[in-house]
């Protein structure tokens, strides 16, 4: 039986590399997959502690975060299309004309 | 009919509709006056009131039953801690007889004047005021009506007010003319002067309730006679100072001494205003008060002399001066001042019912008297209007015809009258004989009664003087009589004078009778008049018939009608002639004639320093001092100096102005420091929003 810090750590690795992707990365489509490696980290915390606890809820939530992540990611590519049409670039770092 | 405790019989709880008839005259006549014929405005007004006649004879009838009175309560007024006033009206047998009066001869006036009024508009040129004056005329009767039949001071002084507001209206009724009908605001300043007369008194009047509220707590006439006699032993000083102060208020209604001088100057009013308000009824208010406050005054004897005094004084002083008038109305007004006299005279003695009793005498035979002088008037009115359109038609043009002012009222353009307009002299005659005091008419009874009084009361100054009035006035009536309709006649419009209608005559036969037989109210032995008002009054007591004093007053009148016969009957006036008299007495004539200077007196010690007083405030306190220079100096340099120096820059600019630009200019260097945070690199956002959230995860977790 492996135990539960062991997943609990694999999360935080994980969203450690996903927060990190989000920032350093240029490609929106990397940013995109950044995120969902964020949001897997936190389904597989949430399955471990699931598990762990014997509580079914954890798993619900799970499923709740995918359908979220499948729409945000249809959302994100529509804008990114949308984006590159007027732009002809998707460099985040060329979006910039809300600056203060 | 309504029974109950409160209200025992018969017909009291009518009492308040001897003040609703009149009003509803008022305001039918107010309102749809304007769409009714003269004739109809003028019943309508004496028909409202007859009405309140009726009432009254209906109040007198179930007095007979209950003579006892009763207090007959319309609707609550003022209820505010101990001070409880209501519209009450009190129904004994010392009010009715007012109401009777007012009501029985102001009905027979409204009925001359529906007459009277028709022509004098047209000769003053204004028909529109017709019905103005019936309304006016109506408003008497209800404010005279309040005052009578009053409960307690403050109603009596609303109606006492009332006729004051209306004596003013009436006497500037032609407020744009003078008596002659010239263009001027001679009639307005006669109102004027009435008014602001009546107001000294009406401060006495005020003084005297104050008094009375402070010291009995009320107001009623009830509680406050029932507390007289124990405050007139405890503090006598307070009720001499109440009594006192009324009597100020009395002159000035009353016309006495020192408050008179505003009667004559009334006479600007039409002759049925001089009738009824200023000779029968408004005048005599004085006169009730002091009967009604009848308990109030025989608790101190010191200030009931005063008033016997003062009225007598008044009575002669009066009489005096009518004797050297040419004014037809004046001479009456003056007589009205004398008579006044007589029953202040006897109400200060004591001798209420003879005080009661010659005002309604007199009410009877003054209204008759100035009734018949506006008959005369209107007379020499006809002649006059006849005269100058004879000449329009026949001569091309007379200029003398119509530069001159023709006085009507003169005595000196009359003579001969007799023959002209014979109904009136008969009714001027009997007028004279009841108030020269001739046996059998009725002011012999009643003035030989206040003679009596004060005869046997030990009022030796006051008997003296009323009796050489009496004589004045027999001798002043005779005067007029000769000099109005005996002789030649001494202007054309008196030769071509006209009888006036019926409409007039008629009233006046019904006020001769009533002066022919008004004796017989109170004749020695019978005490009729005293019977009935020893219930309301109960201090009187029936006075004896003195055969000296009676034969004394009568010889003297006697003689006083003959002395004028010899003076003005033997040789009458011939046009342009000087008064006998004046060549006789020259200067004390001419004092007579001038009204013994009184009114010049009064200019010189008040009037004049008071309008320099009143010039002084106004140019030197008001406009110089508050005006120049504390409003635009004082006031305007300061609000400058305030507003501009120390508000605008001090505290406007230099503190909140500051506070509010600092302000402004923070928030400004904060927003520039903190814009480039603001990057639009998406990333730096989400490191932010990482930043924050490890912080604060860090923190929470940390401190727990």
């Amino acid at each position: 039986m492996i135990p539960l810090a062991w997943y609990i750590a694999l999360s935080a690795v994980l969203f450690t590399i996903g927060a990190l992707g989000v920032l350093v990365r240029r490609n929106p489509l990397v940013i995109f997959m950044s995120i969902e490696l964020m949001l897997n980290s936190a389904n597989l915390a949430f399955i471990a502690f699931s598990h762990a606890f014997g509580a079914l809820s954890g798993q619900v939530f799970v499923f709740f975060v995918m359908a979220v992540a499948a729409a945000e990611v249809a959302v994100g590519l529509a804008l990114i299309v949308a984006i590159f049409r007027t732009k002809h670039t998707i460099n985040v770092d060329e979006m910039n004309s809300l600056k203060g | 009919m309504h029974f109950s405790e409160a209200m025992p019989a018969g017909f009291f709880s009518l009492a308040p509709w001897i003040v609703f008839f009149p009003l509803l005259g008022l305001l039918v006549n107010l309102i749809f006056g304007k769409r009714l014929p003269e004739r109809a405005i003028g019943w309508i007004a004496s028909l409202a009131s007859g009405a309140a006649f009726v009432v009254s004879i209906l109040l007198a009838l179930s007095l007979r039953e209950h003579a006892e009175g009763t207090r007959v309560l319309l609707a609550e007024w003022i209820h505010i801690g101990n001070l409880r006033l209501d519209w009450a009206f009190r129904v004994d047998t010392l009010s009715v007889t007012m109401m009777l009066v007012v009501s029985g001869v102001g009905t027979l006036i409204h009925i001359y004047a529906i007459g009277y009024m028709h022509e004098d508009v047209r000769f003053k040129g204004d028909p529109g005021r017709y019905r103005r004056f019936f309304v006016f005329f109506n408003l008497f009767i209800v404010a005279m009506m309040i005052l009578v039949g009053g409960d307690s001071y403050l109603m009596l002084f609303v109606g006492w007010e009332g006729v004051g507001l209306c004596s003013f209206l009436l006497i500037g009724f032609w407020y744009d003319m003078d008596t002659l009908g010239r263009p001027s605001w001679a009639n307005s300043n006669a109102a004027k002067k009435a008014f602001v007369t009546n107001r000294i008194g009406d401060f006495g009047f005020l003084m005297a309730a104050f008094l009375m509220f402070w010291s009995f707590g009320s107001l009623n006439f009830d509680e406050v006679f029932a507390q007289a006699p124990l405050l007139a032993q405890a503090m006598p000083g307070l009720v001499i100072a109440m009594t006192l102060f009324m009597l100020l208020g009395v002159s000035g209604k009353s016309a006495q001494i020192p408050l008179y001088i505003w009667l004559p100057d009334a006479m600007a009013g039409p002759t049925p205003v001089s009738a009824l308000i200023h000779a029968a009824t408004m005048v005599t208010a004085g006169v009730y008060l002091i009967a009604r406050s009848a308990p109030l005054y025989v608790t101190v004897p010191a200030a009931q002399y005063l008033v016997a005094l003062l009225g007598a004084t008044t009575a002669l002083f009066a009489a005096t001066i009518a004797v050297g008038q040419y004014d037809i109305k004046k001479v009456l007004a003056y007589s009205t001042i004398s008579q006044l006299g007589f029953m202040v005279a006897a109400v200060g003695m004591g001798a209420f019912v003879a005080g009661m009793f010659h005002l309604v005498t007199h009410a009877f035979f003054k209204a008759l008297l100035f009734l018949s002088a506006g008959s005369v008037i209107l007379g020499l009115e006809r002649g006059h209007h006849h005269l100058a359109h004879a000449t329009h038609h026949g001569k091309e043009h007379d200029p003398h015809a119509h530069a001159e002012v023709f006085d009507p009222g003169d005595m000196r353009n009359m003579g001969g009258l007799r023959k002209r307009m014979p109904v009136t002299f008969w009714l001027y005659l009997i007028g004279t004989l009841a108030l020269a005091g001739i046996f059998p008419f009725a002011g012999f009874w009643s003035k030989d009664e206040i003679l009596a009084d004060a005869f046997r009361e030990g009022y030796q100054a006051v008997y003296w003087l009323l009796t050489i009035a009496a004589f004045f006035t027999a001798f002043y009536m005779g005067r007029q009589i000769w000099l109005v309709f005996f002789g030649e006649a001494r202007h054309e419009a008196a030769a071509h004078a006209q009888e006036s209608p019926w409409i007039m005559t008629a009233p006046l036969m019904v006020l001769a009778a009533l002066s022919v037989l008004g004796g017989a109210l109170n004749l020695p032995g019978l005490h009729s008049l005293t019977s009935w008002l020893e219930h309301t009054l109960e201090m009187v007591h029936p006075g004896e018939f003195i055969f000296p004093v009676a034969a004394l007053s009568t010889v003297l009148a006697l003689l006083a009608l003959g002395l004028s016969w010899w003076v003005y009957g033997r040789r009458p006036l011939v046009a342009g002639q000087v008064d006998p008299l004046k060549q006789a007495f020259g200067p004390l004539f001419i004092a007579l004639e001038n009204k013994w200077y009184v009114d010049e007196g009064y200019w010189a010690v008040f009037v004049n320093r008071y309008i320099a007083l009143a010039r002084w405030l106004a140019e030197k306190v008001e406009w110089a001092f508050w005006h120049e220079w504390f409003h635009d100096t004082v006031l305007v340099s300061g609000f400058n100096f305030l507003s501009q120096k120390v508000l605008h820059l001090r505290l406007d600019r230099q503190v909140v102005d500051a506070f509010f630009d600092g302000l402004a200019t923070l928030t400004g260097r904060i927003a520039r420091r903190l814009s480039p945070l603001q990057n639009g690199f998406v990333r730096s956002y989400a490191l932010m929003v990482l930043s924050g959230v490890v912080l604060i995860l860090g923190y929470l977790l940390l401190k727990g």
